[in-house]
């Protein structure tokens, strides 16, 4: 047992809004600079949609993440030398274009108008060529379903869904979507860095963050179209690949990352979870349906004396074991299963993990009136969304894994309903409960971390204080004083 | 002046490829890049950047090999035939990279596409010196025939009393003119190299072919497995 700690985080999609908040706290902290503006480490794509870069989950067309060939598990870009063959022209790149080109405005024609009788126009610029340019898209041109007969209707999703259904989903009346908050997963087993020809993109041993080495870089474009949630950004500016770095300055000391610290919703939970680094490959390779239940049984028990004896024969610390014991990412992935990862069929082995929105159901329209049906929120047969789809995202098409996840939920539901409102009655509240596979425990746990959990109970990060542990033993005053973390120099296009 | 271009210029010219190479990966390692631009543009590239790479490379396989063993390369081109075919090959790739080359300065004129806007001075010159090595290149092939047979017994040991550092430059003194364009356009390229987007020549990632797939690196050393 090759016991690992990996920083890892839970998105609890019920409580997302749809701000922006944490997309603008990443950009406002790593991505103004020049090359950077159309990159969002993090962003928030609307469901059904096709995402940002544009209809990235398709891997026949990107050919991101890993697939099962016989007993190996292999790169589903390409093999090793096609690769080496392919570097001066990267045949699964996406184009700027299916991001997004990113502009600004002429604002100065506006502050440095003469008085005149017409009113002055800022037009739109491109901060590429700084030429003027015509907007065509945005990084997220489909929110709350805009276009959605281009977008959302060409979701890769919706794949396996008939044509009746796919139809009524986008009913006027029936109109349903849901937020994705998406960023980078810092899988377990990362096909960026198994795509990246110069061997820049390492995984931290500590902590499990994937980071790109700017110094090893080449600007080789692999690991763009190795990753399939195309979290890896080609600085079009420097020639290098950047992508988010899981505040690691901030995990550092002690704070959580910008887009988590920042999240109204407060749908964002990060702690550490221990796990086995020994058996990554042979999860990463099982059948589809097997792999939601095969990456949880990675995750150790770190209350296990086993588990903490074979950690601290690792030379984990016990600070980092005390913070895996209290991790809220441990108790809804692995406790209360609640928690999914997106895509596991690309086989990488995130370590972002979702809960799955309970969404309203069907609700028909008589003579003008609205009506729902009585269970808004309680009912599972009548959800408005395909379950098909939810697997689709979250459980590579195992619908029976997405019902266990949202039987406990509605449990929950029913039960607070019950001891709050009192219109539940205790039959129905003891059906909910069997069907849930739960108990009053459990559910009053659930309630506590998902509705009233404080700062310090979303985010449990260790004590890595690596910055302060330097200081103690070494003069790191002329680094700081020199421009802080890591570069000395301003960073700039070739030499 | 035989001297100065043929001994001086090349020793200059390679001592600061490899000085100024090995100081600037050290020291400034984030400036060495390929610096693509295909993000921005990739429906031309592909034109210009496939037949540019596969071209050059062929052809400047086929000077190395012949530099290394001129002794094989007699052999081989001893048969008229043989020659005959080498030299088409050689013409048909320089055509090809040309071709390629062409693209990909055309795709960089301001205007013609979102790579312009990350074309630097440095970029032109490289791109023209590289765009005269082949042109003269190929007019050498075309002109003084037959290139592959003379090389071997003019640059041929003119290179190698350059690298056992006895340098002579008798052999190469006579010829034409436009051969030794080739000769000094190279060393020009040679001495562009550390100081352009060139840099990335070396840097081709052979290891990957047997390197694990994972990296992860500690930050304190690890205690060994179990
Ligand atoms: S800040 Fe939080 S609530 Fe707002 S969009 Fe981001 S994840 Fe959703």
């Amino acid at each position: 047992m090759d016991v690992r700690c990996q920083v890892s985080m839970v998105f609890h999609l019920d409580k997302c809004i749809g701000c922006h908040t944490c997309s603008l706290a990443c950009k406002n902290l790593w991505t103004g600079r020049p090359g950077t503006e159309y990159m969002w480490w993090n962003n928030v794509e609307t469901k059904p949609g096709t995402g940002y870069p544009t209809l990235y989950e398709d891997q026949e067309e990107y050919r991101g993440g890993w697939e099962v060939d016989g007993d190996r598990l292999r790169l589903k870009l390409d093999t090793r030398a096609g690769e080496l063959l392919n570097l001066a022209f990267n045949p699964r790149l996406p184009s700027l274009d299916d991001y997004y080109e990113p502009w600004t405005y002429t604002y100065e024609t506006l502050t440095d108008a003469p008085l005149q009788d017409d009113q002055p126009v800022a037009v739109p610029v491109s901060l590429v060529t700084r030429r003027e340019m015509e907007i065509e898209a945005g990084p997220n041109w489909d929110d709350d379903l805009g276009g959605s007969p281009i977008y959302a209707a060409n979701d890769p999703n919706l794949k396996g869904i008939d044509e009746e259904t796919r139809r009524r989903l986008f009913e006027t009346e029936r109109l349903v979507f849901f937020y994705l908050p998406r960023m980078c997963n810092h899988c377990l087993n990362p096909s960026c860095a198994a795509a990246c020809p110069a061997g820049a993109i390492y995984k931290r041993g500590e902590d499990g963050i994937v980071l790109v080495s700017q110094e090893q870089c080449m600007g080789w474009r692999m690991c763009i179209s190795g990753c399939p949630y195309k979290k890896v950004y080609y600085n079009w500016f420097t020639g290098k690949s950047e992508k988010c770095i899981l505040c690691y300055p901030r995990l550092e000391t002690q704070q959580a990352p910008a887009c988590m610290h920042s999240c109204v919703g407060r749908i964002r939970y990060l702690g550490v979870l221990l796990y086995d680094a020994d058996r990554i490959e042979e999860v990463a390779r099982r059948p589809d349906h097997e792999l939601v239940e095969a990456q949880r049984s990675l995750i150790l028990d770190p209350c296990d004396p086993d588990v903490i004896r074979a950690a601290k024969a690792k030379g984990i610390e016990d600070g980092v074991i005390a913070a895996a014991q209290r991790s809220p990412v441990y108790q809804y992935v692995k406790v209360w299963g609640l928690a999914l990862p997106l895509h596991p069929e690309f086989r990488t082995l995130p370590m972002l993990f979702y809960v799955p929105p309970l969404l309203p159901v069907t609700g028909s329209v008589d003579d003008g009136v609205y009506e729902t049906s009585a269970d808004f929120f309680s009912s599972l047969e009548s959800a408005r969304l395909p379950i098909r789809y939810l697997a689709s995202l979250f459980t590579a098409g195992d619908e029976e894994k997405v019902v266990e996840v949202y039987r406990k939920l509605i449990a929950v539901r029913v039960y607070k309903r019950g001891e709050t409102v009192g219109d539940v009655t205790p039959a129905r509240v003891a059906e909910a409960l069997e069907l849930g596979r739960t108990t009053p425990e459990e559910i009053e746990a659930i309630y506590r971390l998902t509705s009233l959990a404080s700062f310090e109970e979303r985010f449990v990060i260790p004590p890595f204080a690596r910055e302060a542990a330097i200081n103690l033993i070494q003069l790191t005053q002329t680094r700081q004083e020199g421009g802080g973390m890591g570069f000395l120099r301003a960073p700039r296009r070739g030499l | 002046m035989q001297t100065l271009v043929f001994v001086v210029f090349p020793y200059v010219a390679v001592l600061l490829a490899i000085g100024v190479g090995v100081y600037r990966r050290r020291a400034r390692a984030y400036t060495y890049s390929a610096l693509s631009s295909q993000l921005l543009e990739g429906g031309r590239l592909f034109w210009g950047s496939v037949p540019w790479h596969y071209g050059i490379t062929l052809i400047l396989l086929a000077h190395l090999l012949a530099f290394l063993f001129p002794g094989v390369a007699g052999l081989i081109l001893a048969s008229p035939i043989r020659l005959f075919v080498a030299e088409a090959i050689g013409l048909a790739l320089g055509f090809y990279s040309i071709f390629g080359l062409a693209i990909l300065m055309v795709r960089r004129l301001p205007g013609q596409s979102r790579a312009s806007a990350v074309s630097s001075t440095m970029d032109w010159v490289l791109l023209l010196f590289l765009a005269v090595q082949v042109a003269t290149g190929v007019a050498v092939a075309l002109f003084d025939r037959w290139g592959s047979l003379w090389f071997l017994s003019s640059a041929v040991p003119w290179l190698r009393s350059l690298v056992l550092l006895r340098p002579d430059a008798a052999t190469v003194a006579g010829l034409p003119l436009l051969v030794q364009a080739h000769f000094v356009c190279g060393f020009v390229l040679v001495l562009l190299f550390p100081f352009s987007r060139l840099v990335h020549v070396v840097m081709l990632p052979a290891g990957y072919l047997w390197r694990p797939y994972q990296v992860v690196i500690w930050n304190r050393e690890r205690r060994a497995h179990d």
